[in-house]
């Protein structure tokens, strides 16, 4: 009995021993990096899906505070996610592999950003905003459309202006950080100097304190997003029971897919593909379909929109009878964290809906 | 008080062992491959082969955009599964049968290339039914294999 004791400790030991090892190998900033951000920004920072985190006028003017929150807290609705379970070690050895892609002369870029507010006054702000920033971070603070890689745009624009209207990006961003940024503007990006175009340092203390009256806009965006996503009791899947035999719905179906604009692309049985030609289950039947010019927005907003492809409705007989299922677009687009690819999910929900009525009518 | 800690040792161990393994899974999976467009396709369905399952079919998404007169680079879906699990999940739980087969998005970024899959464990959340909870598990564990690989 104690000899097995004494192994069971051993053995809890050496396994105890292997995952402190691993905890402790887990805080490579470099492994880090490429394990969750790389995918997105791209290999040494170039860029992607993502902000180009390499671009050197970007580094010298953010803090390390900056990249942490932002790390921590994430963009809600602009693709961005937050990581939560990362350790403050964790993200501190991120930060510290982002620092290294940049090769600067002076011996560190690393900027620190006084937390005070910078107060100015925020009606003369809104009318600098309106006149030199709403064209690219638009009207309300949303910022650009899409991510960083898009199909419908030119590779050459290194970044989408960010949503300053954002909690994330407020809570990230100090008033100070703000101020340099419009000060010196970002080089390689649209971000020009606003110094050097003419505004005055009161013009800009002015333009940072209506940035920060956006607080109030980003947390009801927020609280939005939260609510969205709380609509857990949505279905992933929407259900329609059809009254007519199997052959008759699919007809039905391809009928009224064409009647939507979109081209049928092919219907096929769910399995084929994986059985013998011949054996596939003819009570299971897929029909896929497309709108180009949709299919183009939504790449054009997020490039990771694949899960969604092609458009698509299966008809199965169960014996319960014969059933119209699709994917809820609604539920999965909150996997994306994107609120301009919700929008475009939530009407597809509705157009996905108006087809099976009139294929069910 | 050292009885006691050698009492929860194999807890800590256990713990420990969690944590190790735990990443940041996020509900979409995604990796970068430093390969073109046409060799990371080529590792992807290798991968997913040589993970036990049949690529039913490959949705050539870039060819539908570009004869549809909209530019793009290669965009493809790779759809694939077993098929007794199919045939069997998709009979016992058939509300599951919108997500099934199995898909992994593909497309380039310059020289590079994207892979994307929702993390098959998202799936328990959405259909929590005990049967199923094993395949989620095993697709998560094969997906995160098949990235993993394709990093290179």
């Amino acid at each position: 009995m104690n000899r097995i004791s004494f192994n069971t400790k051993m053995l809890a030991m050496v396994l105890l021993l292997i995952s402190v090892g691993g905890v402790y190998a887990g805080i490579n900033g470099k492994s880090l990096y490429q394990h969750n951000c790389a995918a997105c920004h791209g290999d040494g920072g170039k860029g992607g899906v993502g902000v180009p985190l390499g671009l050197e006028s970007f580094q010298v003017t953010i803090s390390d505070s900056y990249l942490f929150s932002t790390i921590r807290n994430g963009r809600p609705g602009r693709v961005m996610p937050a990581f939560k379970r990362m350790s403050d070690a964790q993200i501190d050895a991120i930060i510290k592999y982002v620092r290294r892609f940049v090769k600067s002369s002076k011996k560190s870029i690393r900027v620190t950003y006084s937390s005070k507010s910078i107060k100015g006054d925020i009606k003369a702000g809104a009318k600098i905003y309106k006149k030199n920033c709403a064209a690219c971070h638009g009207a309300n603070g949303e910022g650009g459309k899409g991510t960083g890689v898009t199909f419908s745009r030119p590779r050459d624009l290194p970044i989408i202006a960010p949503a300053l209207a954002n909690s994330g990006f407020l809570k990230s961003a100090s008033d100070s950080m703000i101020k340099q940024t419009l000060v010196k503007g970002r080089k390689g990006t649209p971000m020009v100097s606003f110094l050097q175009k003419g505004l005055k340092m009161k013009d800009i203390d002015n333009v940072v304190a209506y940035i920060r009256s956006f607080e109030k806009l980003a947390a009801a965006n927020e609280k939005k997003l939260l609510h969205d996503a709380k609509e857990k009791n949505l279905s992933p899947v929407i259900k329609v029971r059809s009254e007519y035999d199997l052959k008759t719905t699919v007809a039905n179906l391809q009928k009224a897919v064409a009647a939507s604009n979109y081209k049928l692309i092919r219907t096929q049985y769910l399995n084929q593909g994986l059985v013998e030609k011949g054996k596939e289950n003819k009570k299971q039947v897929i029909l896929y379909f497309c709108n180009f010019n949709q299919l183009n927005t939504a790449l054009a907003i997020d490039p990771r929109v694949g899960l969604f492809l092609p458009c698509r409705l299966t008809v199965a007989e169960t014996k319960d009878g014969v059933f119209i299922y699709a994917v809820n677009s609604s539920r999965l687009s909150q996997l994306y964290n994107n609120a301009e690819l919700s929008k475009i999910c939530g009407a597809m929900r509705v157009t996905y809906m108006a087809i099976i009525e009139e294929a069910t009518l | 008080m050292r009885q006691k800690i050698t009492k929860y040792l194999p807890l800590l161990a256990l713990i420990g062992v969690f944590f190790m393994n735990s990443g940041f899974a996020q509900d979409l999976m995604m990796v970068r491959s430093k390969q073109a467009f046409p060799e990371a396709m080529t590792d992807l369905q290798n991968a997913i082969i040589k993970h036990g399952y049949k690529i039913s079919r490959i949705q050539r998404v870039d060819i539908g955009l570009t004869k549809a007169k909209y530019k793009t680079d290669k965009y493809r879906v790779v759809f694939f599964g077993k098929q007794d699990e199919i045939e069997k999940i998709s009979r016992d739980y058939p509300d599951i049968i919108a997500y099934l087969p199995l898909k992994i998005s593909i497309f380039a970024e310059g020289e590079q290339t994207l892979i994307v899959g929702m993390n098959p464990e998202k799936l328990s959340e959405f259909y929590p039914q005990a049967g199923l909870q094993l395949y989620f598990k095993r697709w998560k564990h094969d997906y995160q294999s098949i990235f993993d690989g394709l990093v290179k």
